[in-house]
């Protein structure tokens, strides 16, 4: 709680206390409104100075000045009529008390939300002369050696020099499991290091450091508006003008009516205390509270699940998605080949692996590479005397008085070597030692384990159709379409290709759907940027994807597509259901009011009871774990 | 140029009042209030000087919300 919470709430105790307690005091007439005066300015008296303010800079609309005038009024009525103080107090009592719950559930959501984001680095550990001292991590330059100890954040990415660590990244992608972290590898910051120390090489400024790059990018979140967050601002700015007019006519036009056609008494102060009560519902408060907060705690719920959304537009529009078009590497498979099949004519699987890595000792292309990772548990490949790229068709490696080529089908042809193809699909790599065949290696992207639940999850989330672009051969993309179930492949695209095919999806949806792009951010800026939403996945660390995307998920999961979804839909129907009930209310008090149903009481509700339900209403959206 | 402020204010609906009459002050080209972080991002037209501007903001922003806080 606040200073000035801690005041106010002290303020309504007390003046509380006090109306009950006078209730029992045996005074009438102006002895009894001196009396009520007190509890009165004890709760109103901020409110009427602020009306006072909105007089003098001609602020006609000041909600102050609103609750001034029905209060005032209300008093006003009573003395000539001999009636209740009562409601005056309860009027502003009330109006305080819902102030006062606003101001501290925005206050507690806003902690708790920063609270969720709560990553950003207070300082680098920076060594100079041997000693350890602490910089602002502002201040630490690229190349720079930090050391990190255990507990603390990793303030700026960088690269391991020394150490080994368990890394608790769930603060960035939503992953509870630790990550083991050795000398040589890149650590983005925000991570935590749990045991032991690391020093680390700085490799960006902290300004450009993923740490920042997130925050920056949820706390500019609720700045781009959403269409509903539009239409209450629209709606906020019509309504009270509206139900002023409405309030002076209703004191105004019904009595003149009454004296002058119908020449009976005019009733003044029955239509003048309906007119105030007008005047108390008047505050569009309930309504451009619970939009924003809404979405603002979607937002921070979805974060806490590691899905980063740029604007409160794009939760509105992800929700509508009905077409999902997947990229295919890095999103549906994981991206990095692995050796899926091994089929050697002349000797035993192991040896052919431990050929090939060897004629490929020096290569660092994605396939060499690949290969020897197959073989991490034998290392015992030889190193070659020499090696000879052949471009486009493979390597050609020397042993003493051997040559091993490794390469694709040209290579093959080119030395003369008959070898035959293996039934799978996948980028073949054949292996002949001097001239004779000695079999062939498949290489292919792997599937995500999770890609089949993803897309399956995603139907059930009632999204018709799900399309895969990619730029590998039919085959492959049929293959994989195949094992994750999705309905439409398109393969052998160029990046501006993708870009043709998102372009037609969007003309052929209908006016109210979405279309959602998925990529890993690489050569698929375009299409990232051209979606109705983009969604970038796995994307820390890749600045690009960052910036074409609307969404980033910062683990590789799929499966968080779904989730994003049901995020988004939990708080659109909080969103619709809060407009409703918040306008809906007060509709039919004030139509009550103006029939003279409904008295100061039910328009305070309408006020004040409709902004703590809708409030409360609008934080269920922080909650998505389950979902 | 673009510079975002830390601000203070009571209620939702003063924020959106504040950033009306933000927008509406000499020398700022767009002006976003957030409530829920309360901070207000002010876009400055090419050349206005910003302490000037923003004391004009300030000034703007407590007509119609008398008791508002910038910092700046």
């Amino acid at each position: 709680m606040t200073k000035k919470q801690k005041k106010n709430l002290i303020r309504i105790i007390i003046a509380s206390v006090l109306t009950a307690a006078f209730i029992f005091v045996p005074v009438s007439g102006l002895y009894k409104l001196a009396l009520y005066l007190i509890p009165y300015l004890i709760i109103g008296y901020d409110i009427l100075i602020k009306a006072f303010k909105g007089i003098i800079n001609f602020q006609p609309f000041d909600e102050c000045l609103l609750m001034a005038i029905a209060t005032i009024g209300a008093m006003v009525i009573a003395v000539i009529d001999d009636g209740d103080f009562l409601e005056a107090i309860a009027v502003m009592l009330f109006y305080q008390i819902g102030e006062w719950f606003q101001s501290y559930a925005v206050g507690k959501s806003r902690k708790n939300i920063s609270e969720l984001m709560d990553i950003r680095p207070d300082y680098a550990n920076v060594e100079t002369d041997g000693k350890i001292e602490r910089v602002d991590p502002d201040e630490v330059e690229i190349g720079t050696m930090i050391t990190v100890l255990a507990g603390e954040k990793i303030p700026i990415d960088g690269i391991v020099e020394e150490g080994n660590s368990m890394l608790d990244t769930s603060a960035l992608t939503g992953e509870s499991a630790p990550r083991e972290i050795g000398v040589g590898e890149e650590v983005i910051s925000g991570c935590v290091n749990l045991s032991g120390v690391l020093k680390i090489r700085t490799v960006k400024e902290f300004e450009n450091s993923t740490v920042s790059k997130i925050l920056d990018l949820v706390e500019n979140a609720s700045s781009k508006k959403s269409r509903s967050e539009n239409f209450i601002s629209k709606f906020s700015r019509i309504y009270t003008p509206t139900v002023i007019f409405g309030a002076i006519a209703l004191a105004l036009l019904p009595p003149l009516f009454n004296m002058l056609i119908l020449s009976q008494p005019a009733g003044w102060t029955d239509w003048i205390y309906r007119a105030l009560t007008f005047l108390v519902i008047s505050c569009p408060c309930a309504l451009v509270i619970s939009i924003p907060l809404s979405f603002f705690a979607g937002i921070g719920g979805a974060s806490r699940e590691g899905i980063l959304i740029k604007g409160s537009n794009y939760l509105e529009t992800l929700s509508k998605t009905r077409t999902i078009v997947f990229d295919k590497t890095g999103t549906l498979t994981k991206g990095v080949f692995e050796v899926t099949g091994v089929y050697p004519a002349e000797i035993g699987k192991t040896e052919l692996l431990t050929l090939a890595a060897s004629a490929e000792h020096y290569s660092t292309h994605p396939i060499a590479l690949s290969i020897k990772n197959a073989l991490m548990q034998n290392p015992d490949a030889a190193i070659p005397d020499s090696t000879e790229d052949i471009a486009g068709h493979g390597i050609k490696a020397i042993f003493g008085n051997d040559t091993v080529y490794a390469g694709n089908a040209k290579l093959m042809d080119s030395i003369g070597v008959k070898y035959s193809v293996p039934d799978t699909v996948g980028t073949v790599l054949y292996i002949a030692e001097n001239d004779k065949f000695m079999g062939s290696i498949i290489i292919s992207d792997v599937v995500k384990a999770n890609s089949k639940e993803a897309i399956s999850e995603l139907k059930r989330a009632g999204i018709r159709k799900t399309v895969m672009l990619t730029g590998d051969n039919r085959d492959i993309a049929e293959k994989i379409a195949k094992a994750t179930g999705i309905d439409e492949v398109h393969g052998n695209l160029l990046p501006s290709d993708k870009v043709d095919i998102v372009e037609k999806l969007i003309s052929e949806k209908k006016n109210n759907e979405a279309v959602v792009f998925v990529g890993d951010g690489i050569n698929d800026a375009p299409v990232l940027s051209r979606a109705d939403v983009g969604i970038a996945m796995g994307a820390m660390g890749s600045d690009a994807a960052i910036e074409a995307s609307d969404i980033v998920l910062m683990d590789d999961d799929p499966l968080k597509i779904s989730k994003a979804i049901k995020i988004s839909r939990k708080c659109l129907t909080i969103v619709t259901e809060n407009i409703w009930f918040a306008i809906g209310v007060k509709i039919v008090c004030l139509i009550l009011g103006a029939l003279g149903y409904a008295n100061m009481w039910t328009a305070i509700f309408a006020d004040v009871g409709v902004m703590i339900l809708v409030v409360i209403n609008a934080i269920r959206a922080l909650i998505v774990k389950k979902l | 140029m673009k510079k975002t402020y830390k601000i203070e204010v009571d209620c939702a609906n003063c924020a959106a009042k504040m950033e009306d009459a933000a927008k509406k002050t000499d020398g700022v080209k767009d002006a976003v209030v957030n409530f829920m972080t309360l901070k207000m991002k002010v876009e400055f037209e090419d050349g206005a000087d910003t302490e000037t501007v923003m004391n004009n903001v300030l000034k703007n922003c407590r007509k119609v919300e008398s008791d508002c806080e910038i910092f700046f």
